[in-house]
């Protein structure tokens, strides 16, 4: 304690030349994120239906699934996938998948988020007012069409900025790959630092790229709040 | 698939002999639980300051709460475990820092994954506190002054005790959360349960039974966590209040 600060040396130089390689890894990144998103928000459209169904069997599996989901750490659930997805792969395609790593990612990320979309998206569907459903009923339409013409756009308009900060914290969960050695954003800071010896910079930036993605969607999802939800 | 199912696995001694592989899993446990309740304490504390702050009549004040939680909030978990980690270490005062690496290992990992779980869900429970404040009608905090309080007084009998009380559902999932993330210290080698997860697949090639083992686990502090926080609730609950969960 009593030596005097001489200073970290910090020192750049290394990450002009990784800029390739560490856009690379955004795109990754961004993959598994879109990924999740569009499949997550599908599948967990699904199950919020299925789990305010009025059939008993299709509601508690829904309600297993997203618990059981929502109950394990989500490294635990890459984990997971990263056992159980090469296999199935190699069964179902034979040996030579390209990228094993990218794809049980894809499959982790997209099953797991759908519990989190699905607890977002059945709270949507239950501040859509009753009446809305008499009427759509009332007009002739089926308990399908009332669903998908009636309830649901306006389940989604509701929720729009609860599904966006979803897809924020999805964007910084996905560096978690990191598990499985999936070369993504953070796991090629990692390796650019590690091989420089110069994590201490590698890690600094890209936790103010995160901060700077991050951060500014947030404000984008504020501004849409005050825009859209009274 | 031809898979071997072996659940006597779990009995058999592991390889250094001192422990079998439930005992690994039970250690891992244990860690898990031990990290994740030190960090409450902190996510709590700090938790609770920055929530006052951010409602406080003073801009300074406030900004510096704001800006604690768009930090904490904006960069992910396992990003800020490694600036913990690895990369504060370094930029501490060399005496600090040195001091630091020559802890043992696991301490290390402990100090630094309990910081960063405990700050990171500080920021969550702050909101928590902040919009637990804010959903008190205005009257009690002007009751209080006018009762002859001071600003803290009135924070510490009056504010305070209604807003944790009816933000515990919020919090109960924050509680449940940093469960989930203590995972997230495996990434620095912290041999928690879902290192010894990964351990036992490595000692054992027998994956399945190690995985569902440890996902049960977890299931079963979740559903702990849920059943204490649940009577927590029943017995805090404000008289006149349905729910209470403000939002």
């Amino acid at each position: 304690m009593n030596d005097a600060y001489d200073g970290y040396g910090f020192d750049w130089s290394s990450i002009p030349g990784a800029l390739p390689l560490l856009a690379k890894g955004l795109s990754i990144t961004f993959e598994v994120t879109v990924t999740a998103i569009v499949v997550g928000i599908i599948w967990g459209t699904l199950l919020a239906v299925a789990r305010l169904s009025k059939s008993k069997l299709l509601s508690t599996a829904a309600a297993g699934y997203v618990n059981l989901f929502r109950s394990v750490p989500l490294v635990m659930v890459i984990l997971w996938f990263y056992l159980i997805v090469p296999q199935l792969l190699k069964s179902v395609f034979g040996e030579g998948i390209a990228d094993i790593r990218l794809a049980s990612a894809l499959c982790a990320f997209a099953l797991f988020e759908a519990a989190y979309y699905s607890e977002i998206i059945r709270a949507g569907i239950q501040s859509v007012s009753r009446g809305q459903a008499s009427a759509a009923l009332a007009l002739g339409l089926t308990p399908g069409q009332t669903m998908r013409l009636v309830i649901l756009p306006q389940a989604f308009r509701n929720m729009l900025p609860l599904l966006l900060t979803q897809a924020i914290i999805l964007f910084q969960d996905t560096s978690l790959v990191y598990v499985i050695g999936l070369s993504d954003f953070f796991g090629t800071a990692y390796k650019v630092g590690d091989r420089d010896g110069r994590l201490v910079e590698l890690l600094l930036f890209a936790g103010a790229v995160y901060f700077v993605f991050c951060f500014s969607a947030s404000q984008i999802v504020r501004h849409l709040q005050r825009r859209f939800v009274k | 698939m031809a898979y071997n199912w072996n659940w006597a696995i779990f009995l058999s001694e592991t390889p250094s002999g001192e422990s079998t592989y439930l005992g690994w899993l039970l250690t891992g446990l244990q860690w898990t639980v031990t990290l994740s309740l030190s960090a409450w304490i902190i996510a709590l504390t700090v938790g609770s300051l920055f929530g006052v702050l951010r409602t406080v009549p003073n801009r300074w004040l406030s900004m510096l709460a704001a800006a604690y939680v768009e930090t904490f909030r904006n960069v992910p978990l396992l990003v800020q475990l490694f600036l913990w980690y690895f990369v504060l270490p370094e930029l501490l005062p060399r005496g600090m820092g040195d001091a630091f690496k020559q802890l043992n290992p696991l301490m290390q990992q402990y100090i630094a994954a309990t910081l960063c779980l405990g700050l990171f869900t500080g920021a969550r429970v702050s909101e928590q506190v902040r919009s637990g404040i804010g959903a008190l009608p205005r009257g009690q905090r002007n009751a209080a002054l006018a009762l002859g309080l001071t600003l803290p007084q009135a924070y510490r009998h009056v504010m305070l005790p209604m807003a944790f009380r009816l933000v515990i559902p919020p919090l109960t999932s924050e509680f449940l959360n940093i469960f989930k993330n203590s995972a997230v210290a495996t990434t620095i080698g912290l041999i928690e349960l879902s290192r010894q997860a990964q351990q036992l697949v490595d000692y054992t090639a027998q994956p399945y039974e190690a995985f569902i083992a440890v996902t049960l686990m977890y299931v079963m502090i979740n559903v702990t966590v849920m059943f204490f926080m649940r009577r927590l609730e029943q017995k805090v609950r404000v008289p006149g209040y349905l729910g209470g969960n403000p939002s």
